[in-house]
């Protein structure tokens, strides 16, 4: 053991004294909780206030990943947690380190990812007087994080750790913040063991299990209803849910719908899904939405990116929210038929019913023709590649098996419409707080959750210039990652608004200069291509995909191309643009 | 509407702030908030006098503030038979001249003269925020030089006449 125990024991024996056990301290104390919650991966950054910390992790180590800036420890620990079911981890300094992950813990809250993150904080007696490094991160992360603490005594340390994983992965999912001052890092835990196991959350209990009268309502409503739809959000995956959730829309032949984070809980060729739903949906799956006697929600919170104007969203649907987080249910939309309950019970309960598969061929007949005249287009006018095209090859070269994660714009939204996924859990993208600057990090930490899976990072050329410091991990950790520059010069997403909404007055979206990604890639040594005609691209993932060597791909791709169709901001669903068919 | 909401908290540090912040990031209105022990040990309890829009944003309060970890317990008591109490002190001009009629508007209001110097005098009045108002309204015409209120805190009465309706949805 270190230098100052043996010390202490030392002066224990001087004064007669009995000798101590091994003296443990805080930060000892801080591993072996960490360990106690079965932690197999960190996401940190060192500095002065976590010293203590990050010594007891050079003695009794647990596998952790040297992000190059805060932000990417987290997002990377968001990727994790989102593709392994598990607990993303983080470990930040005060001051700077923790402001740093702001971000990443807004995103993680609105997203419902499950994190604890810890942050160092200057000792005890100090705070409160602007010390060197201190902020108020508690203060700070309060409105954006599920629960926070600031540790007050080294003996509480292992019971709000174990609160904090608790709460983080149970009932709606969130980050959980937990400050630690540095004296309690140092401090003696004078305990004879630690004791993890007690809870003390007596204002905590989510509720899981549905009641079972509002299921039989679900089937009553269901015998009764003309055009059934399904909306599916993140719930399910989060539920772990995506089983239950085939069998029973199979069961009952209801047509399904996702949100943008829900994708992948059915699979995207199932000849009951219509697509996403939302601002960048399908035509169909938004008819649908308008036209649907009986909206079924299972997991989404009627986020407004998905409904559009509340005036005119589903107006002849008889609503049933299932959501596990009472909150939700009725926030922005009237529910009939509110369920709090986790999705996989609710599912659960749903299957146990006497329920037929319905009698709805009209419906169905008309979504599945609306489905074949309607589909998702884009026309190559210009010679140029498109960003849909490229998708659409990297669909091909992956099988649709990959783990995708994006980050924010255009090309999100592109890559959510044309890379149809096969599977739950391998789409990672950010939604409510759309935060660019995400997507690259976040398959750094996909890829770690999944070391054997191709993970495939789709990223706007601005977005990718935010966090690509972290490429210094693929060469460093053996990281496979691909990244997919959808490079279009421009603030994509941003320009098109302007054109559409501002008359093609684009103000500060134009990024006509460049850094040479290839050499980038090259000074990180990482493989690095640019391509910029589908033939080459063709060939190029041919190539890539059979590497197990991690590169960077600067796609360069038609610059004016928009996202279609549309729901313009502050329209209903029925009002679509762009619609081609 | 205005609505009367008690909530019994775990007594942890940063729990009114974070309480509060709820209130301040959802948009809701409040009016007055007091807080203070209970008879449980560790236990506080918060009553919030608040202006919500409709019954739905009511439904988000309740519901908002009993996600909060450290929250154990929210109920709206407006509707219930409650006893609502507020304190206040008022200093006000009081010259020998007016004393004695403002010495009359006092005692049927059961206020109570706490401190008095040569011009001034400090008055004290416990009551539902209602007598308060209108004891401040008829001080106001001699001079109220300074005035605080402690915000209303308030209790459900034993004997309830009706059951009131519940919003929960568990
Ligand atoms: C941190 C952050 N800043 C600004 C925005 C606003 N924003 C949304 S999309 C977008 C453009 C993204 O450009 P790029 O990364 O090149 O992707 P593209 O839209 O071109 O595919 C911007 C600036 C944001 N979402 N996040
Ligand atoms: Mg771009």
């Amino acid at each position: 053991m270190s230098v100052n125990v043996n010390l202490k024991q030392e002066e224990a024996q001087s004064i007669g004294g009995e000798l101590p056990k091994a003296t443990l301290q805080g930060s000892d104390v801080f591993i072996q909780s960490l360990q106690n919650e079965g932690v197999e991966m960190i996401f940190g950054y060192p500095g002065g206030a976590v010293l203590p910390i990050y010594d007891a992790l050079y003695k009794n180590p647990i596998p952790h990943i040297l992000a190059r800036h805060e932000q990417g420890a987290i997002h990377a620990a968001e990727g994790y947690s989102r593709v392994s079911g598990k607990t993303g981890v983080v470990i930040a300094t005060s001051g700077p380190g923790a402001t740093n992950l702001v971000t990443g813990i807004a995103d993680a809250m609105m997203d419902s990812l499950p994190l604890v993150v810890f942050t160092g904080q200057v000792a005890s007696a100090v705070i409160g007087t602007d010390a060197f490094q201190e902020a108020d991160i508690v203060g700070i992360t309060q409105p954006i994080t599920k629960h926070n603490y600031q540790v007050k005594r080294v003996e509480d340390l292992p019971r709000i750790i174990h609160e904090a994983f608790h709460i983080a992965s149970t009932g709606r999912p969130g980050p959980v913040l937990v400050d630690i001052p540095k004296d309690i890092s140092n401090a003696v835990f004078t305990s004879a063991e630690i004791k993890a196991t007690e809870l003390n959350l007596p204002g905590y209990q989510p509720t899981t299990s549905p009641n079972f009268l509002q299921i039989q309502k679900v089937a009553q409503a269901l015998q009764k209803a003309q055009k059934p739809l399904i909306l599916a959000g993140a719930g399910v995956l989060h539920g772990k849910a995506s089983e239950e959730f085939v069998k029973f829309v199979e069961k009952t032949g209801v047509p399904v719908t996702n949100t943008l984070l829900g994708l992948g809980c059915i699979p995207g060729d199932h000849p009951q899904f219509l697509g996403m739903a939302g601002m960048h949906g399908t035509f169909t799956a938004n008819m649908a939405i308008c036209e649907t006697d009986l909206l079924i929600n299972i997991g989404a919170r009627f986020d407004d990116r998905l409904t559009g104007n509340l005036e005119h969203f589903a107006p002849n649907a008889q609503v049933v929210h299932i959501d596990i987080d009472p909150a939700e249910i009725g926030k922005n939309v009237e529910t009939d038929i509110p369920i709090v309950a986790d999705a996989k019970e609710a599912l659960h309960s749903l299957l146990k019913l006497e329920i037929n598969k319905l009698s709805i061929e009209p419906w169905m007949a008309g979504l599945m023709k609306s489905k074949a005249e309607y589909p998702l287009v884009y026309s190559n006018a210009s010679k140029k590649m498109l960003p849909q095209e490229v998708i659409e090859l990297v669909h091909k070269h992956t099988n649709g098996d990959a783990i995708v994660t994006t980050d924010v714009g255009q090309h999100q939204m592109w890559a959510a419409q044309f890379y149809r996924f096969n599977h739950p859990d391998h789409w990672v993208t950010s939604g409510g707080l759309g935060t660019m600057g995400f997507g690259f990090p976040a398959a750094i930490g996909a890829q770690i959750a999944k070391p054997q899976g191709t993970v495939v990072s789709f990223t706007g050329d601005g977005g990718f210039q935010m966090t690509l410091q972290e490429l210094s991990l693929l060469q460093e950790s053996q990281l496979p990652v691909k990244v997919i520059i959808l490079n279009n010069q421009c603030l994509g997403m941003v320009r098109q608004w302007q054109e559409t909404f501002y008359d093609k007055r684009y103000s500060e979206s134009l990024m006509p200069s460049q850094p040479d990604f290839v050499k980038l890639a090259e000074a990180y040594d990482i493989e690095g291509y640019k391509v910029d005609n589908y033939h080459d691209a063709d060939e190029l993932f041919k190539k890539v995909f059979s590497s197990n060597k991690p590169a960077l791909i600067d796609c360069r791709v038609e610059q004016m191309e928009n996202v279609y169709p549309m729901v313009a901001p502050g329209k209903g669903l029925h009002e679509m643009i762009g619609v081609k068919g | 509407m205005k609505r009367v909401i008690t909530t019994t908290v775990i007594n942890q540090s940063g729990v009114l702030n974070r309480v509060t912040g709820l209130l301040m990031k959802r948009q809701f209105n409040i009016e007055s908030i007091t807080v203070g022990h209970t008879e449980k040990a560790g236990i506080s309890k918060m009553t919030f006098v608040v202006h919500v829009e409709d019954q739905r944003k009511l439904e988000q309060l309740l519901k908002q503030l009993q996600k909060q970890i450290d929250v154990l317990k929210v109920n709206d008591i407006t509707d219930k038979a409650i006893v609502t109490r507020e304190l206040a002190l008022i200093k006000v001009l009081s010259p020998p001249g007016v004393r004695s009629e403002i010495n009359s508007i006092i005692e049927p209001f059961r206020a109570t003269v706490i401190d008095m110097s040569k011009n001034v005098i400090t008055v004290q009045v416990t009551g539902d925020p209602g007598k308060i108002e209108a004891f401040i309204d008829l001080l106001q015409p001699y001079g109220i030089k300074e005035l605080t209120r402690t915000g209303a805190t308030a209790f459900v009465r034993e004997t309830q006449k009706a059951p009131a309706q519940q919003l929960s949805i568990l």
